[in-house]
């Protein structure tokens, strides 16, 4: 499997405090991946750094289909193969969930409005919601919202998804429907990164899961050798607190 | 009756009429200049304030609180006085408009700059994640969601920019209070001077509860 996103030697700090250490991570075409840890575990400033919305200075770089992640020139076009979708999910609330869907092609790709109302449209079919088209995003529920999210990042066809905490402002009755739509795309090979507390997610659908703690990934591997036989203390301590109530 | 007679005495208000509709027209000329020029200058500075580079952006700043802090009266007359001296010569016209837009784009652009900074973080990074260059991030995202913000503020200041016009007077442009002075020089008689009044109260008072229901509208609660 190639590279697609090479994360190597990734410092980040918050003034004196740092976030990560040193982080070294290469992730595959179409891989699914897993990221679970605690809060402030710095799983969510790893993700944000992929598509620089934090920045990250010094020698540690990361690099997305060959393309430095930089500030300049070639960030929008990295943006623009990197989809997003965000713990508050972050519709445009003045679009109707269809003009949500249609305007980064249009001002990014330059693609054609007849062209991205109709790619919208299938997109909103895919994630379930072709009726809420005409709506805007107020109107609708949370779960409803983070599927528009989804297709929102879709539409850019981006070669990589990041997910961060994409459930975790959700009801809870709300969490299996975006969990569905996540668990479909995984299965049509488009690469994904995913932060998330839903350990039942994770063991079902990621290729690989990657424990961090402390601004360090701790441990990774498949599901099975991360939820059955962790070889680390603090993985099996987390996990012992997460899964057992 | 005398007190009618001399503030509201008919056949004076109408005999003055036209001169004060005349004195009228020149107000809403100088303040419709006034504030499409401020709101543009506004903008405009709003947005240097925010991104320009380091120094470009202190100059925006500094500009923005000195217009802020001057009295209005004191730069029209410095305008239309003072730079006279260095050459420069603006007819009474362009002094007021002028010194009106100066001063209306350094509000302007505080309250733009407050419209932005509302717009919730989440927004500027969908959109940066989706690609959007900047431009496309300001005018298809923020400032469509900014302006529902600013309306009711901008209102206000529209409201300020008329009544500042009277100051024009000042600078002997024949405005509505100009005119409405010189007709009670001629009639000997203040009615002029109330019927301008009224015509002020007549032409802002729309406005003034125009922004209370806008106030209502797009309060932050329902945005």
């Amino acid at each position: 499997m190639a590279a697609l996103i090479r994360i190597s030697n990734l410092n980040k700090s918050y003034g004196i405090f740092q976030v990560l250490h040193g982080i070294d991570l290469d992730i595959g075409e179409g891989e699914v991946v897993c990221v679970i840890g605690p809060s402030g575990s710095g799983k969510s400033t790893l993700i944000r750094c992929i598509n620089h919305l934090e920045s990250f200075s010094g020698e540690g770089s990361i690099t997305v289909d060959g393309i430095a992640v930089a500030p300049g020139k070639n960030l929008a076009k990295v943006r623009a193969e990197v989809g997003m979708v965000f713990q508050s999910f972050n519709l445009f609330p003045h679009l109707t969930v269809l003009k949500n869907v249609m305007i980064a092609p249009m001002r990014v790709r330059g693609t054609s409005a007849i062209e991205a109302q109709r790619k919208a449209h299938e997109l909103l079919a895919r994630v379930g919601i072709a009726e809420q088209a005409d709506k805007y995003p107020g109107k609708l529920s949370g779960g409803q919202q983070q599927r528009v999210a989804i297709a929102r990042a879709l539409a850019m066809e981006p070669k990589v998804l990041l997910f961060d905490e994409p459930t975790s402002s959700l009801d809870p009755e709300m969490v299996g429907e975006v969990l569905d739509v996540m668990k479909t795309l995984a299965g049509t090979g488009v690469t994904m990164v995913v932060v998330t507390h839903e350990m039942g997610f994770a063991r079902q659908v990621a290729d690989r899961v990657i424990f961090m703690d402390g601004g360090r990934i701790v441990e990774a591997g498949t599901p099975s050798e991360i939820f059955d036989t962790p070889q680390q203390e603090r993985t099996r301590s987390f996990l012992r607190a997460v899964l057992n109530h | 009756m005398t007190l009618l007679n001399t503030f509201f005495n008919i056949p004076i208000l109408v005999g003055t009429f036209p001169l004060l509709l005349s004195g009228l027209l020149v107000t809403l000329q100088i303040g419709v200049t006034s504030i499409v020029a401020g709101l543009i200058g506004g903008l405009f500075l709003a947005l240097v304030r925010m991104y320009a580079p380091g120094l470009v952006r202190a100059l925006a700043k500094i500009y923005i609180d000195i217009f802020r802090s001057i009295p209005l009266l004191v730069l029209l007359i410095v305008v239309y006085y003072a730079l006279p001296f260095v050459g420069i010569r603006l007819s009474s016209f362009f002094s007021a408009v002028t010194a009106l837009t100066l001063v209306s784009s350094a509000y302007t652009a505080e309250i733009f700059r407050a419209g932005i900074e509302a717009i919730p973080h989440g927004q500027f990074e969908a959109s940066e994640a989706l690609g959007f260059s900047r431009r496309h991030m300001m005018i298809d995202i923020v400032l469509p969601q900014a302006i529902k913000i600013v309306i009711p503020p901008l209102t206000n200041n529209c409201i300020n920019v008329l009544k500042d016009t009277a100051l024009a007077s000042v600078v002997a442009m024949p405005d509505l209070l100009k005119q409405a002075t010189q007709a009670q020089a001629l009639s000997a008689n203040p009615t002029p001077l109330i019927g301008a009044a009224l015509i002020y109260v007549a032409l802002l008072w729309p406005l003034v509860a125009i922004v209370a229901r806008l106030e209502k509208r797009f309060g932050p609660e329902r945005r």
